[in-house]
């Protein structure tokens, strides 16, 4: 009675073999199960491709759930030029690739010496880091906002940059350095008696090492700063210098009710984090345990 | 040669433990990183418990005025909804991602025809901005939407609302697509925290006869307890965070129907620009969120030894 109860994943073991029919109902419910989870987690998605093709008059008139009757691809160029998502998308691209980047490079630098030298206070300085990243953002909101309006830095791409960067570093360090404490001692040592200098074990040892690492951060770092909404709306004001995310909601206040227009928005601005998501997908992954198995 | 090298680095080595002693180059590494965060984080988060203390409306110089913000919020009903709000934006969303996750990892957990597909459809959405996931269900959450359509069509027509629109609605229709983003991600990190479990303590319980339910209590649970604390400081933070969907959907109304913490903090510094008590707001965030950082902090603390 136990046996045949268990779920489908304990099935995987050699003394199954002796039930193929209940073994293959199983296996055809489990498929049945999880296509309709699937389907049921993606028809949000499939929705609001087809309202995003579909005319506002075909809208407007048969209403938002009814049947297409129209195909309107004009959405795209509306949202696109009309709707800002163009400049927004360069503007994101503008802030999202150098704040990754940035951001490995110095928290690489950091995980480094954190990791294999002996730094005074090492372990409180990693804390101390990552404990910035921690803090919740809402208390740095007003002061940065006020400080980069004092410094005359206020509503300029390299500002958000830069908090960008500062805000994510901590955790950046924490999760290098604990990779790069796994890099053998030894490679270090036998770099360091070819006559390598720091830079030159830092920049062509252990970095090249740690590959896996910073592409699994970069993928899902890329992400976090692309899709980021309070950052940009906390430090930029002009319209036409806002990434993608709060421009999709100035897209919104501007198509009011054109909901096959936002669709399309939403579409464009989800297009280049499922990108990289493809593309990237086992590191994007590994990234998101990275930080968390611990 | 190598000889002479070794013979000169040998008598410093009794002093360290492997790594070298850091060269002002090191030093540096360290130091430029630390400067950034100091700079753009640190300095900010101690300005920011400083601003909580004073009255300042952005255009005249800042008041001191010790704890009265604070005593205001002792009194401020939209504070003490958006506290409640919070929390139960905190239990819903937290123990229904966390449910969710388990569930959907434990029912993908094996490896086996089509399961990548199945995986990579819940876990799509969490590759979306909050923005554009909460602009998707606005869509659909519309009076003549998909939502109501769909009720209408199987005989709920009387459960239909504006769900967006009606205060007694409008916060637990923006936690279902929080949840819809979050379960992917929660299912990854118990996906992996799973492969990690010994296959043969599963087939030591089935000799002693466990029950699946048993396996599951006194197997699965128990060692998924690391993944376990990582899940539910994530959901917490994510929950304090949880900012951008309501932002982008209702801006906490209506009516402060679905006002956050976060979203009345945002608003009385920005929109209202009192500034003062928009910081006094961030410091109780703060404050919620201290014990998470704290106990983040010792697990990390434990773990770099």
């Amino acid at each position: 009675m136990a046996a045949t109860v268990s779920p489908d994943s304990l099935a995987a073991r050699p003394a199954r073999a002796r039930r193929p029919l209940g073994k293959r109902l199983r296996t055809i419910g489990f498929h049945t199960g999880a296509s309709a989870l699937s389907l049921l987690w993606f028809l949000p998605i499939a929705l609001i491709l087809v309202i995003s093709f579909r005319s506002t008059d075909d809208v407007l008139g048969n209403g938002l759930n009814a049947l297409p009757h129209s195909f309107a691809p004009d959405n795209y160029s509306a949202a696109w030029s009309g709707g800002g998502m163009q400049q927004a998308l360069i503007n994101s691209a503008i802030v999202s690739v150098p704040a990754v980047a940035l951001t490995l490079l110095l928290a690489s630098m950091a995980a480094f010496a954190l990791s294999r030298y002996k730094i005074p206070l090492r372990r409180t300085l990693i804390l101390v880091m990552l404990g910035g990243n921690l803090l919740p953002p809402q208390i740095l909101l007003v002061p940065v906002a006020k400080l980069s309006q004092v410094f005359g830095l206020y509503d300029s791409l390299p500002t958000l940059i830069a908090v960008e960067v500062g805000f994510g570093l901590g955790f950046y360090v924490f999760v290098l350095q604990g990779f790069m404490r796994t890099i053998p001692a030894e490679i270090q040592q036998a770099a360091l008696l070819d006559g390598a200098g720091a830079f030159q074990i830092y920049w062509r040892i252990v970095l090249p090492l740690t590959r896996p690492a910073l592409a699994a951060l970069g993928a899902l770092s890329f992400t976090w700063v692309f899709n980021d909404l309070l950052w940009p709306i906390t430090v930029l004001i002009t319209q036409s210098k806002m990434p993608v995310t709060p421009a999709l909601l100035s897209l919104q206040g501007q198509y009011v009710s054109y909901w096959n227009v936002i669709a399309a928005g939403s579409v464009i601005a989800a297009i280049p984090t499922v990108a990289v998501f493809l593309r990237f997908q086992r590191h994007f992954i590994a990234g998101l345990n990275l930080g968390a198995v611990k | 040669m190598t000889a002479a090298l070794r013979a000169a680095v040998r008598p410093r080595r009794p002093h360290r433990r492997g790594p070298s002693r850091p060269s002002p180059l090191i030093i540096g590494f360290v130091l430029i990183p630390l400067l950034v965060e100091a700079v753009s984080v640190f300095w900010p988060a101690i300005q920011g418990f400083y601003i909580s203390l004073t009255h300042w409306n952005g255009v005249n110089p800042p008041t001191f005025a010790g704890l009265a913000n604070y005593r205001q919020m002792a009194g401020d009903p939209v504070f003490r909804k958006a506290l409640e709000d919070t929390a139960l934006w905190l239990v819903l969303f937290g123990g229904l991602s966390a449910a969710g996750g388990l569930g959907a990892a434990l029912f993908l957990q094996r490896e086996r025809r089509g399961i990548a597909i199945y995986r990579a459809a819940l876990f799509l959405p969490v590759v979306f901005s909050l923005t554009a996931t909460a602009l998707m269900w606005q869509t659909l959450y519309q009076p003549n939407g998909v939502l109501n359509g769909v009720l209408s069509a199987v005989g709920l027509g009387g459960w239909q609302h504006a769900w967006l629109a009606n205060p007694s609605t409008a916060l637990y229709a923006q936690i279902v697509p929080a949840l819809w983003r979050e379960i992917g991600y929660v299912m990854v990190l118990y996906l992996a925290g799973l492969k990690g479990i010994d296959p043969a303590l599963y087939e030591a319980a089935k000799v002693d006869g466990a029950s699946a339910w048993q396996q599951f209590r006194n197997v699965t649970l128990p060692q998924l307890r690391s993944v376990n604390a990582v899940v539910v400081s994530v959901i917490i933070i994510d929950s304090l965070r949880s900012f951008d969907v309501v932002w982008s959907l209702t801006q906490g109304g209506p009516y402060n129907s679905s006002q956050l913490l976060s979203t009345y903090m945002y608003q009385t510094a920005f929109v209202n620009t009192d500034f003062g008590y928009g910081c006094a707001l961030a410091v109780a965030i703060f404050v919620l969120a201290f014990g998470v950082i704290v106990s983040y902090l010792v697990r990390a603390f434990k773990e770099s030894d």
